[in-house]
């Protein structure tokens, strides 16, 4: 009794009691209002896809011990070159490889500042965030054309399943690759290898390298994959939702990302339920102004915000940052 | 023997050398590589920086437009920089200067039949208390509960821009025009900073030649010490060449000012800047904020309250950012809209860095940036050049300030500096 | 014994800037043996067995197991030669299982997947071999420091440690686990694993060893066994009788009682009782040496009495005043100096010029402020006349506290702790890691403040320093003063039974 208790207080009930009462919610709403039920759960999976991607990048990095505020960086610079490939090429397959390099490259100067130049972490993603606004802002040029963008695809007769069906399994191939990653990154986290390690690198550099781990490499690794995804989140925000590139674009997504991560403890699946958490805000947002509801809707939009605030002091739960984090790591 | 004196000067500009080598090396290496880039790109190199150089300093306008840009950047790097003081990273100034912005846009337009010596500064005072009290969150959140202020800052920063919008969308919002903008409205006659022209300008040069009467009696003192220890006039010189440099700038504001260069929220900044210099290096907080930050454990021995001056420092770096703000809204803008200098806080980090983290150093730092922004539109328009290449410049300078060994094997700066970890990861401890 | 020793080490010396801390040393191990490594803090124990561990490159010498020279130029080689270390700070990651640290870097996997079910078993299955009982599923921050170690002497087991090394294991362990950890080892013995031990307490290296080998200065001055040694002889050994430092002192004349101490109880930060119940008092004009070995609770001990660390228990009475826990100023404000233990963490700003080191206590006190504003010719002044005064080698006052020697950055500090009224002076290891000159001088400052009539503690690992200081001394052994004599009872060997929990019946 008591440990049910314990695990109803604790992060992870918590997170799930909450879900479990959308999940009621939106079952009494859908029988309300059946359509706009929808709208709101659909644009909360769309909202949800680019800061899920931020958030997975923020896990591979920060569990291997490299802070990273440069994700919103990642982001845009992936978004601009994803959407460039598309138009010079027509190709999207390219258009998105093009967009994760962007980001794993990115990652790659992150790594390189934090691990040889042994940067400040902070500095080197204000670095990335800066340079990423410059350049995608100087190459950008008005007018260009897309030959289109990625196309929804219904799952099959999963997707005729109703209310569930066109919200989770009819969309477009970035959105269901965010959320295979979520389930992919974080049983590689937990049972593999190479999640063992990371996980130790992240915590207790020293000890992993006195039993022959490689921690440098290691580290170089994880950042250019998480870079990567990334670099997708950008990608899907101009080949797959908006379908093109504005100056600024990310807007800020890729500091919410940070938010979702750490609101999901940095474990992949806690920072998915964060994503749709806040990406159900920002769709209730919209939602609240059509509905002539009087809540203004920045305070559904600060929520996020607060509540990640309200986790890391401690005041709600307890986050656990990887220990290493932002520390140099120096052999012997 | 003669030579003497000759080697005291190398020295200086040895000294000189090795504490701004650093940053000009940055600057230049970041300009070249921006150079490449425009060359990639089609562009003439040249042709861009000398319209940059037109547009920022091309005549007492374009000079007058980079102080006004300057003029927060300022504050920024001086909250940032303080914070570094103290070991803490405000990465979140920005939320600070947009409520401090706000609140003095409240003040300028909601109180009424104040007169302007009194309204004006009300306003400031107001937005700085409201920078101040934004900046104590974080503070408060670091001391009692070790929570990185890097995260709370940069989450603050949205709570602010969310809370803004709200204000100036819904409460505040400006309903004297046709079409209803999201801004509010426009402040009093009697909130704006450059009223009464000719009685600051009175003011001033009371407080001026006050200020000169101070150099000279400081001096006259500080010779005749010197005198006595049996040096040269000429020695006293060429050691104090700094000081006397330093001395100089307000000397020089004023004048740029009464020549209605620039406005009076740039002296408010260079003052701020020349306050918490005097706070930092001779006061007793100074001391326990530089204290906190260079070694906490020491601290704590010689009795400093380590989470007091925490939340102390935090607050005086919300009060710089709130000020700013405060300025802006007062001095430039007129009313408070959202779209408000977003990315400040961000410029704030290289203009500290640039600096050295050093007050002072933030001035001349906070120019070069607030230049790059105000000559970018003359960049595009005359040479053609999307003005987005000066950030890409900036990023490059943070990038090269912050990787020093870098430039110093480039331009081979000698001794090491001892590195400032700014951040020590983040959550509780 | 004919049999070749699973590890012998020929003519190793290691230099480090300013001390050989391996000067030619020789040593085997047998299999199935326990040797023991004795000597006193800085003998060169670590520094060997990092050698061994291929942590450090010896700068000459040979290393040979079961008879074959090895090249080892890292950890990786020593491993996978069968040796594994336990080392004194240990290498677990706190929020791992007690089997994910054992097996981190040598999993078990099926089909490229952790295989935690085999792990587990394995794990369980070498504990129970060896007798070293764990909770594979247990967390490292949720198990006690005993277990913890368990845990790392599982870890080596199981990448097939032959030898193992246990770096001061029993620093960090209460008297019940120091007992578990001894079965543990025995047992490893009897499945014939070597073990080397290194240790400075004299009790549980007899208790303990099959062979002792005494290491003192970087040298190794003897081998011997349990057997034909005790306690007596292994501490001469140890501490050798051919450097006393003496300083001239005329007998103390004790005074009125500065400082009354009653029932202090002190946790360290692993939430141990490090002080026990202790109550003393300290006269003026008097020198009161608290001797012991280290570890013993004197870092709480000091840091509780000097106000960096709260008291759980207890009262502190200063010239008849109660004083507060855990505020420095107040002390300050009492005529309190405290010379720290660790003089870069607590006791100097390194980035600070010396003078503002000078005035780190006392830079709001007028002559160096007047209210807000720091006066910088009082504080310039006062550096000046201090590095004068107490003979600082320094270029000027300006320079940074990080460019001097230990030596000299010790001097400042003492500097500044004499430099304003002294009633109380708290000194924890005043000398360790400095020149003979340098002590020579810092020990003539404390007498000089005792003769000045101020009450001084002091707190030294160094048997010399306390018996030349002292006029008192009491032994601090598991956190309580176990006993007090004047400086003319005391000799070396009854101290140092003492300071290894033999008390006199």
């Amino acid at each position: 009794m008591e440990s049910v208790w314990r695990f109803l207080k604790s992060k992870q009930g918590i997170t799930i009691i909450g879900f479990l009462v959308l999940v009621i919610l939106v079952v009494v709403f859908y029988s309300i209002s059946p359509n706009q039920t929808q709208a709101v759960l659909n644009s909360m999976i769309r909202h949800s896809t680019p800061l899920i991607l931020g958030a997975l990048c923020g896990v591979m990095c920060e569990r291997s011990g490299i802070i990273n505020i440069g994700i919103e960086g990642h982001m845009l610079l992936g978004a601009f070159m994803g959407y460039m490939v598309n138009v010079w090429t027509g190709s999207l397959v390219l258009a998105v490889a093009a967009s994760m390099l962007t980001g794993s490259l990115m990652g790659l100067l992150l790594a390189y500042m934090s691990i040889k130049l042994k940067l400040d972490q902070v500095i080197g993603g204000t670095v990335i965030n800066i340079l990423a606004l410059g350049l995608t802002g100087y190459f950008y040029t008005v007018g260009l054309t897309t030959s289109g963008k990625i196309m929804t695809f219904p799952l099959g007769p999963l997707a005729d399943i109703p209310l569930i069906g066109p919200v989770l399994f009819n969309n477009g191939f970035i959105t269901y690759a965010a959320i295979v990653l979520v389930f992919v990154l974080h049983f590689f986290l937990y049972r593999t290898p190479w999640g063992l390690r990371t996980r130790a690198i992240g915590e207790h550099p020293e000890a992993a390298d006195t039993l022959g781990i490689n921690v440098i490499r290691m580290r170089y690794m994880n950042v250019l994959i998480g870079g990567a995804i990334a670099g997708l989140a950008g990608g899907f925000l101009t080949l797959e939702s908006v379908g093109s590139f504005e100056r600024a674009m990310t807007n800020g997504r890729g500091f919410i990302a940070l938010a979702v991560m750490i609101f999901g403890n940095w474990s992949p699946i806690g920072a998915w339920g964060a994503a749709l958490l806040f990406g159900f805000a920002t769709a209730m947002q919209t939602q609240l102004q059509f509905m002539g509801i009087d809540i203004p809707h920045q305070f559904v939009g600060m929520l996020p915000y607060v509540l990640t605030i309200v986790v890391v002091a401690g005041l709600v739960g307890r986050t656990h940052p990887p220990a290493a984090e932002g520390k140099v790591f120096e052999k012997e | 023997m003669a030579s003497e004196p000759e080697t005291k000067k190398t020295d200086f500009w040895r000294a000189l050398w090795r504490s701004i080598g650093v940053p000009l090396g940055a600057i230049v290496l970041a300009l070249l590589i921006g150079a490449v880039i425009l060359l990639i790109s089609g562009a003439n190199p040249l042709l861009a920086y000398s319209a940059l150089f037109q547009g920022a300093f091309g005549g007492a306008s374009q000079i007058s437009r980079t102080l006004e840009k300057a003029t927060p950047l300022i504050f920024n790097g001086l909250a940032i920089s303080l914070a570094f003081k103290a070991g803490m990273f405000n990465i979140g100034a920005q939320g600070q200067l947009v409520f401090g912005a706000i609140i003095a846009a409240f003040i300028g337009f909601a109180v009424k039949g104040l007169p302007w010596f009194v309204h004006a500064p009300l306003a400031l005072i107001c937005g700085a208390i409201a920078g101040a009290l934004y900046g104590s969150i974080p503070g408060m959140l670091k001391a009692f509960t070790g929570a990185s202020e890097v995260i709370t800052t940069i989450m603050l920063n949205y709570v602010a821009l969310n809370m803004t919008d709200w204000l100036v969308g819904g409460p505040w919002q400006d309903k004297t025009t046709e079409i209803l903008l999201p801004r509010t409205p426009e402040i009093l006659e009697t909130a704006r900073l450059d009223q009464g022209r000719l009685i600051t300008s009175g003011l001033i040069f009371v407080i001026l030649s006050l200020y000169l009467a101070l150099m000279v009696y400081l001096f006259v003192k500080s010779h005749k010490k010197i005198r006595m220890a049996g040096k040269t006039t000429r020695e006293f010189f060429t050691a104090n060449l700094g000081s006397l440099l330093v001395a100089l700038i307000p000397v020089i504001l004023v004048g740029l000012y009464l020549l209605d260069l620039l406005q009076v929220g740039f002296l408010i900044a260079v003052g701020g800047a020349f306050f918490i210099w005097w706070l930092l290096e001779r006061t007793t907080l100074g001391f326990e904020i530089r204290t906190v930050g260079a070694n906490s454990n020491a601290a704590r021995y010689a009795g400093i309250n380590v989470a007091l001056i925490m939340i102390l420092t935090m607050v005086i770096s919300g009060l710089l950012a709130g000020l700013g703000g405060a300025v802006e809204t007062t001095g430039v803008d007129g009313r408070f809209e959202p779209a408000f200098n977003v990315g400040l806080g961000f410029d704030g980090i290289t203009i500290s860095l640039l600096g050295k983290t050093h007050p002072l150093g933030n001035i001349p730092a906070a120019i070069l940036i607030g230049s790059m922004k105000a000559g970018s539109n003359t960049m595009q328009f005359e040479a053609g050049v999307p003005k987005e290449i000066v950030d890409v410049v900036q990023a490059l300078m943070l990038f090269f300030v912050a990787a020093d060994m870098i430039v110093r094997y480039v331009l081979r700066i000698k001794g090491k500096e001892e590195k400032v970890s700014l951040t020590s990861g983040w959550g509780q401890h | 014994m004919n049999q070749v020793p699973v590890l012998e080490v020929r003519h190793v010396s290691k230099q480090f800037p300013g001390v050989l801390a391996n000067d030619d040393i020789n040593f085997s191990l047998n299999k199935g043996e326990i040797h023991a490594i004795l000597g006193e803090n800085g003998a060169g124990k670590s520094t060997l067995l990092n050698i061994i561990y291929g942590l450090y490159k010896a700068d000459q010498g040979e290393i040979l197991v079961d008879g074959q020279p090895i090249e080892l130029s890292n950890t990786q080689d020593a491993i996978r030669h069968g040796i594994g270390m336990v080392h004194q700070h240990f290498m677990l990651v706190p929020v791992f299982t007690v089997t994910e640290n054992i097996v981190l870097g040598s999993e078990v996997t099926r089909n490229g997947m952790l295989n935690m079910k085999e792990a587990r078993q394995k794990v369980t299955e070498l504990s129970k071999r060896f007798g070293l009982e764990v909770d594979p599923d247990a967390l490292i921050e949720e198990i006690p420091v005993g277990v913890q170690q368990r845990v790392e002497i599982l870890k080596a087991l199981y990448r097939d440690a032959k030898i193992l090394f246990l770096d001061e294991p029993t620093a960090v362990l209460t008297p019940q686990e120091v007992g578990d950890l001894f079965k543990v080892i025995e047992q490893l013995r009897e499945r014939g694993v070597s073990i080397i031990f290194i240790s400075h307490k004299l009790k549980e290296v007899l208790a303990i060893s099959d062979k002792i080998t005494v290491m003192r200065r970087g040298k190794v001055v003897g081998s011997t066994t349990p057997r034909e040694a005790n306690e007596r002889i292994l501490a001469e050994m140890m501490v050798g009788r051919d450097v006393i430092l003496t300083v001239d002192k005329e007998p103390a004349r004790p005074a009125e009682k500065v400082l009354e101490v009653k029932d202090l109880t002190v946790f360290s930060d692993q939430k141990h009782k490090a002080v026990d119940h202790v109550s003393f008092d300290i006269r003026a004009g008097e020198i009161l040496g608290i001797a012991g070995v280290q570890g013993n609770g004197q870092s709480e001990f000091v840091e509780a009495l000097s106000g960096l660390r709260d008291a759980a228990e207890g009262e502190m009475i200063l010239n008849g005043q109660r004083m507060p826990f855990k505020h420095p100023r107040a002390l300050v404000e009492h005529a309190v100096s405290h010379v720290p233990e660790d003089r870069q963490k607590h006791g100097l700003v390194l980035s600070y010029s010396l003078i503002d080191n000078m005035v780190l206590c006392t830079y709001y006190q007028p002559p160096f402020a007047k209210g807000f504003n720091r006066q910088n010719d009082a504080m310039r002044e006062n550096a000046e006349r201090l590095i004068k005064q107490f003979d600082v080698r320094t270029p000027n006052a300006d320079v940074k506290a990080s460019t001097l020697s230990g030596g000299n950055q010790q001097k400042v500090i003492v500097a500044r702790e004499l430099s304003r009224p002294v009633k109380l002076l708290i000194v924890n290891q005043p000398t360790r890691g400095l020149d003979v000159g340098s002590i020579e001088y810092i020990h003539s400052q404390i007498v000089k403040i005792r003769d000045e009539g101020a009450a001084v503690l002091l707190v030294s690992a160094e048997l010399d320093e306390i018996m030349s200081l002292s006029d008192r001394i009491s032994v601090m052994y598991h956190g309580e003063l176990v006993a007090t004599m004047d400086v003319k009872e005391a000799t070396r060997e009854k101290l140092g039974l003492l300071m290894a929990g033999v008390t006199p019946d």
